[in-house]
């Protein structure tokens, strides 16, 4: 095994030692753990923005632009390069950005969180009304009768646990009579769903823990193949 | 007896985190080898791949972070076997900035060391761009254009693999491992619906259950749970790795926290039922 | 077009987050505020990582890489590995059936729980089946109402964004 990958190891062993010395109680080592890795993350997220958006997307395009055609003939230097010119508009937005860090002039990015949150709730208005809404009512819009009695009696109970849970959410009108029977049953429905859900959650964590042991007994310490 | 049940349920954390850990210690050490079977969505997954004629390209969006690794590693390898074996071409990106090198060690574990495919004509790993639903739907118009360079550094344009390649409509699939946000959801309600490409995802056992109506609509082409569900994918593509592997610990794991909320139940019934009693 | 300009601007926003942990962090060191010398290691830990990224490339072979694979990823990974220790102490110490739709949560949970894993099948060759069954019905259908309802919810709030009734992203009313 090469130097760099044995000591990488032992490196990532100890520092995983030291996460896990929480379960005992908060300690200096753990403390150390914690915040070494909130500051190597944002190092991390920093470095990969510039590389992979910062100098892609803006930096190398504008690099690109030919200003002596530009100067010499802007009309048609515009003409050839606007796509590339155009991006000084976000590259001000976000420098814009930066002005939160400022008393004075904080609101300037105001304009910069507009154009995000905008272009975020358009795309969310498409997308939820296209694959959450529309499809999925249609998805429950399933024939009551099939001719098989187990799909037959599958398709009753979705439709009428989505009809009952979505009545459980409807507090327009109080949950009494006809619409408390409804909620109920929404709430039986609601609380499978829920059950369902920690069940998996408790897979899901116990996977996690299965992964850092197979590296401490396997990577680490060679107990396991 | 009250006394008895009264520690019980005042029982140190500590201890309860002692049985979790040898729950999970012993199976490793020791398999137990309990055969499972696969279940429809993971099939659905597998055929869904299956059914590619060689030399299709395809989007393997690799979302997620090495917080989630156990699970979607193994489905991620799995994956990219079976599209290798297939001679299906692989444009890779991720919507995650962790997600980067773990592409990037995928490729080159499956895709080089295994398979012998060359980066650039066989497979390619366009990198990390943030935006999420954004990048999606910018995707959307032109793939090119959203990632102008791959994670090397290259002009996605001069890619012998990224020829033909505008956007999702020259793509035959979108497989998705996603650790969160932004991930499956995100893919179906922006890119499935939008562009009309089938999308199988592999996520979190977190995640799973919330992406069964959409496999039920047919938003969802295959759905990878977990590590069962990677577990069951490698098994179909017959491969041993960790999702196979951690099956046992997982199995012991789930029975001993069945025992405790039997025994934490018991304890608190039993002294509710004292106190009565004393009253 | 306005998809690249929200792509670079949103990178740029990641950048401020970065920019603002820097100055809270810098302010805890200079008034040597509590665990101040932490403080110093998450600077450092930033520096060092963020000078290696931009000088050296981020590609496999270069120490951003090995710090990558050796220091962040086992440590993200252990952070959220320790959460099954603590569904554990919940599970034993929080979860009380204490009525009829808890009974509901707890025995779905149980039977989620066995049946997803090898040993269910094991117990009961149907077993995975019928847990299938459990996640493409009862459960699938309530996941589908929570579903709508976020989204009638997500659609009202982005309206309301678009046409200027929601301001609270700029800090106003």
């Amino acid at each position: 095994m090469p130097a760099s990958e044995l000591i990488g190891t032992w490196v990532a062993a100890g520092l995983t030692l030291f996460c896990f010395s929480f379960l005992y109680k908060d300690n200096p080592f753990y403390k150390f753990a914690e915040h070494l890795y909130v500051g190597i993350s944002a190092g991390y997220w920093t470095s990969l923005e510039y590389h992979n958006v910062f100098r892609p997307n803006l930096w190398d395009p504008l690099m690109r632009l030919d200003l002596n055609l530009l100067f010499t003939f802007p009309g048609i230097g515009f003409a050839l390069m606007w796509q590339s010119i155009i991006l000084i508009v976000p590259f001000a937005f976000g420098i814009l950005l930066f002005s939160r860090l400022t008393k004075n002039f904080a609101w300037l990015s105001r304009w910069s969180m507009a154009l995000i949150i905008g272009i975020f709730a358009g795309i969310a208005i498409i997308g939820y009304s296209t694959g959450d809404l529309i499809l999925q009512i249609n998805a429950n819009l399933l024939p009551l009768w099939t001719g098989n009695w187990l799909s037959s009696l599958n398709n009753i109970l979705l439709t009428l646990g989505v009809l009952t849970s979505l009545l459980y959410f409807f507090f327009s009108k109080e949950h009494k009579g006809a619409i408390g029977a409804g909620a109920k049953i929404g709430i039986w429905f609601l609380m499978i769903s829920f059950g369902a859900s920690f069940g998996y959650t408790v897979m899901s964590r116990m996977s996690l823990l299965i992964g850092r042991i197979y590296f401490v007994l396997g990577e680490w310490l060679g107990i396991i193949s | 007896m009250r006394n008895f049940f009264e520690k019980l349920e005042k029982l140190d954390r500590r201890i309860i985190f002692i049985f979790v850990a040898v729950a999970l210690i012993l199976p490793l050490v020791v398999p137990l080898n309990i055969k499972f079977s696969s279940t429809p969505p993971v099939q659905s997954f597998y055929d869904a791949i299956e059914g590619l004629p060689p030399g299709s390209k395809v989007l393997l969006s690799a979302d997620y972070d090495p917080g989630s690794m156990p699970e979607l590693w193994p489905m991620h390898l799995a994956a990219l076997r079976q599209l290798c074996r297939k001679n299906i071409k692989i444009i890779s990106t991720q919507l995650w900035a962790t997600g980067s090198p773990l592409a990037e060690r995928a490729f080159n574990e499956v895709a080089v060391e295994e398979f012998h495919k060359k980066y650039g004509e066989d497979f390619v790993n366009l990198g990390f761009k943030e935006g999420r639903e954004v990048v999606m739907v910018s995707m959307g118009n032109s793939i090119p254009e959203t990632f102008p360079s791959d994670y090397h550094g290259n002009r996605t344009k001069d890619l012998p693999i990224m020829k033909g390649v505008k956007n999702f409509s020259d793509l035959a699939l979108i497989v998705n491992i996603s650790g969160g946000l932004p991930g499956t959801k995100e893919w179906i309600l922006q890119v499935v619906s939008r562009f009309h490409i089938k999308l199988a995802s592999g996520c979190t056992a977190v995640s799973a259950p919330e992406f069964y109506p959409y496999l039920q609509s047919g938003q969802l082409t295959g759905l990878l749970g977990g590590m069962k569900g990677a577990a069951e994918y490698e098994q179909l593509i017959g491969v041993t790795g960790l999702g196979k592997r951690g099956m046992d610990s997982q199995s012991v794991a789930h029975l001993v926290i069945f025992f405790f909320i039997l025994i934490g139940n018991i304890a608190y019934f039993s002294i509710r039922g004292m106190k009565k009693e004393g009253d | 077009m306005v998809n690249q300009w929200a792509i670079i601007a949103i990178a740029f926003a990641y950048v401020l987050g970065v920019a603002n942990i820097f100055r809270v962090n810098s302010q805890v060191i200079a008034r040597k505020g509590r665990d101040w010398i932490y403080k110093v290691v998450l600077i450092a830990g930033f520096v060092i990582m963020f000078a290696f990224g931009i000088l050296k490339g981020v590609n496999e072979g270069t120490t951003f890489n090995w710090i990558f694979m050796n220091a962040l990823y086992p440590m993200q990974a252990t952070m959220f590995a320790l959460l099954a220790f603590y569904i554990a102490s919940a599970a034993f110490r929080a979860f009380r059936i204490r009525s009829f739709q808890a009974a509901l949560l707890g025995v779905t949970a149980v039977l989620v729980m066995i049946g997803r894993v090898p040993i269910g099948e094991l117990v009961w060759k149907d077993f995975p089946n019928f847990t299938e069954w459990i996640m493409n019905v009862p459960q699938l259908a309530a996941k589908r109402a929570i579903m709508i309802g976020a989204a009638l919810g997500a659609i009202s709030t982005g309206i309301k964004v678009l046409i200027g009734l929601e301001r609270t992203y700029m800090g106003g009313e």
